[in-house]
């Protein structure tokens, strides 16, 4: 993982290299494993876990804009403060705005948001990436990390959801708008609820299957290589 | 970290540069701060009364009053109420804080009153809007916030169960103090399958609120023409 940082901090990065690292590769909570408190909290209905993916993906890309463009000034010694100062005030605008115009939203992740100010991910992208690369990429860098970790979250809570309430998207309406009203699918009527995957254990439970899944996406062409190998060495 | 960071960071070692560009940066966030407050505050407040009408339009029924709910709300100190049985939370908990009641009025009458009652449910405070009428009956009672169990302890809202509606119609005589409770502790509210203190405590909170209501009712129905002159 530390290597994969490096490598992407070294030279200017491609446009397809950035976006393969952010969404699969290097992605925030699969790969560098980061933001799993805000992850494992809000993921109950993949509502939530968009909402919360939503706000977090406009303070990474504002946070390598300004990081970005700044870097000309901001001196190694002072930094992290410097950054954090950012991030902390992006999280703060982004609170405010939430509570203003989207209320409904913002009663459920409320207590929320402000951890985005502790999710290292954001920290570590300004240190690692933005602070070393121009503009265009830092904030396609954001962009593309923000995309990945909000799909995390969806695919989380709509795990989490269909198997602890047999309901999708519940309440989408509250984050879109009445005209998104059709993404909320009770998939299983009379279901009694499966309580442990709303629970705190289960957000452990499913983020363990996700991992164990992408881990074995990842080794799949290995494993099929070996497979068609052993099967040619084997006398047929 | 240890290794030397990249071009892109100019070498300004200064002390004096580097306490300029923190001090720099602390006023630009404080600024922006400021900014991103104003611009909100105002919907903000929008908000949260419209959150609060919302609230107390289902615990008072409409044809009850006349008024803006939220207009002149009443204020009562928790200091005044230390009579009778009260409820068993200690007072030093909440403060200084004092019960806002919101009245319903036809003409200069006060019709029914609503205020919020708190309870000690299995994960925090459960707050609770009651509205009362004049003689002492329930007219409806809503869960605002809690932090219950999600799918044991959330009946508690309108929006999952029919429960609380049990309490409408109710007084402090009906059913009698002692079966004030739920059945499990002899009384006859309802309690769920794996979730009694959750139920209890808003039972418990609802019983606080009429006592409440019961001690300081003269006060609270006096005509409003009376009660802002006193109010002083």
């Amino acid at each position: 993982m530390t290597k994969d940082l490096n490598e992407t901090a070294r030279e200017r990065t491609p446009w397809g290299r950035i976006a393969r690292d952010g969404l699969w590769d290097n992605n925030v909570v699969l790969a560098q494993m980061l933001a799993l408190c805000p992850l494992l909290a809000v993921t109950g209905t993949a509502t939530n876990g968009l909402g919360l993916g939503l706000a977090s993906l406009v303070v990474m890309v504002a946070s390598g804009l300004l990081v970005s463009s700044l870097r000309g000034l901001i001196t190694p010694q002072v930094r992290i403060p410097v950054f954090v100062l950012i991030i902390a005030t992006l999280v703060t605008l982004v609170d405010l705005a939430m509570n203003a115009w989207l209320h409904d939203l913002h009663k459920v992740l409320g207590l929320f948001i402000p951890l985005i100010v502790t999710n290292c991910a954001i920290l570590g992208r300004a240190e690692s990436f933005a602070s070393r690369n121009r503009i265009a990429p830092a904030v396609f860098d954001g962009l593309m990390m923000g995309v990945g970790f909000t799909l995390v979250l969806v695919t989380l809570g709509a795990m989490r959801e269909l198997i602890g309430s047999g309901t999708l998207f519940a309440n989408a309406s509250l984050l879109l708008g009445e005209a998104m009203g059709f993404l909320e699918v009770t998939l299983i009527s009379d279901y009694r609820g499966f309580l442990l995957m709303i629970l705190p254990p289960g957000g452990f439970l499913a983020l363990g299957f996700l991992l164990a899944g992408q881990r074995l996406l990842k080794r799949l062409p290995n494993i099929k290589r070996r497979a068609q190998s052993a099967s040619l060495a084997s006398p047929g | 970290m240890s290794r030397s960071l990249p071009q892109t960071f100019t070498d300004r070692d200064g002390i004096g540069y580097q306490a300029l560009l923190l001090a720099g940066f602390a006023l630009a966030a404080s600024v922006l701060l400021v900014v991103g407050n104003l611009v909100t505050k105002g919907p903000i407040a929008e908000r949260k009364a419209e959150d609060l009408l919302a609230s107390l339009e289902q615990v008072i029924p409409a044809e009850l009053h006349d008024n803006d709910l939220l207009a002149n709300p009443m204020m009562i100190p928790r200091s005044s109420l230390n009579s009778g049985s009260g409820s068993s939370r200690s007072p030093s908990r909440h403060g200084e804080n004092p019960i806002i009641v919101y009245r319903a009025l036809r003409g200069l009458d006060v019709t029914a009153v609503a205020f919020e009652t708190l309870g000690q449910g299995y994960a925090g405070p459960i707050r609770v809007l009651l509205g009362i009428g004049v003689d002492g009956r329930i007219l409806g009672a809503r869960v605002l916030a809690h932090s219950e169990t999600p799918g044991l302890g959330d009946k508690i809202e309108i929006a999952r169960d029919a429960w609380i509606t049990d309490f409408n119609g109710r007084d402090l005589t009906d059913p009698p103090p002692e079966q004030w409770a739920v059945k499990k502790d002899g009384g006859v509210f309802d309690q769920f399958s794996g979730a009694t203190i959750t139920p209890r405590a808003v039972v418990a909170a609802i019983k606080g609120g009429l006592e409440i209501f019961a001690a300081q009712r003269d006060a609270l129905i006096a005509s409003v023409v009376i009660t802002t002159e006193t109010s002083q």
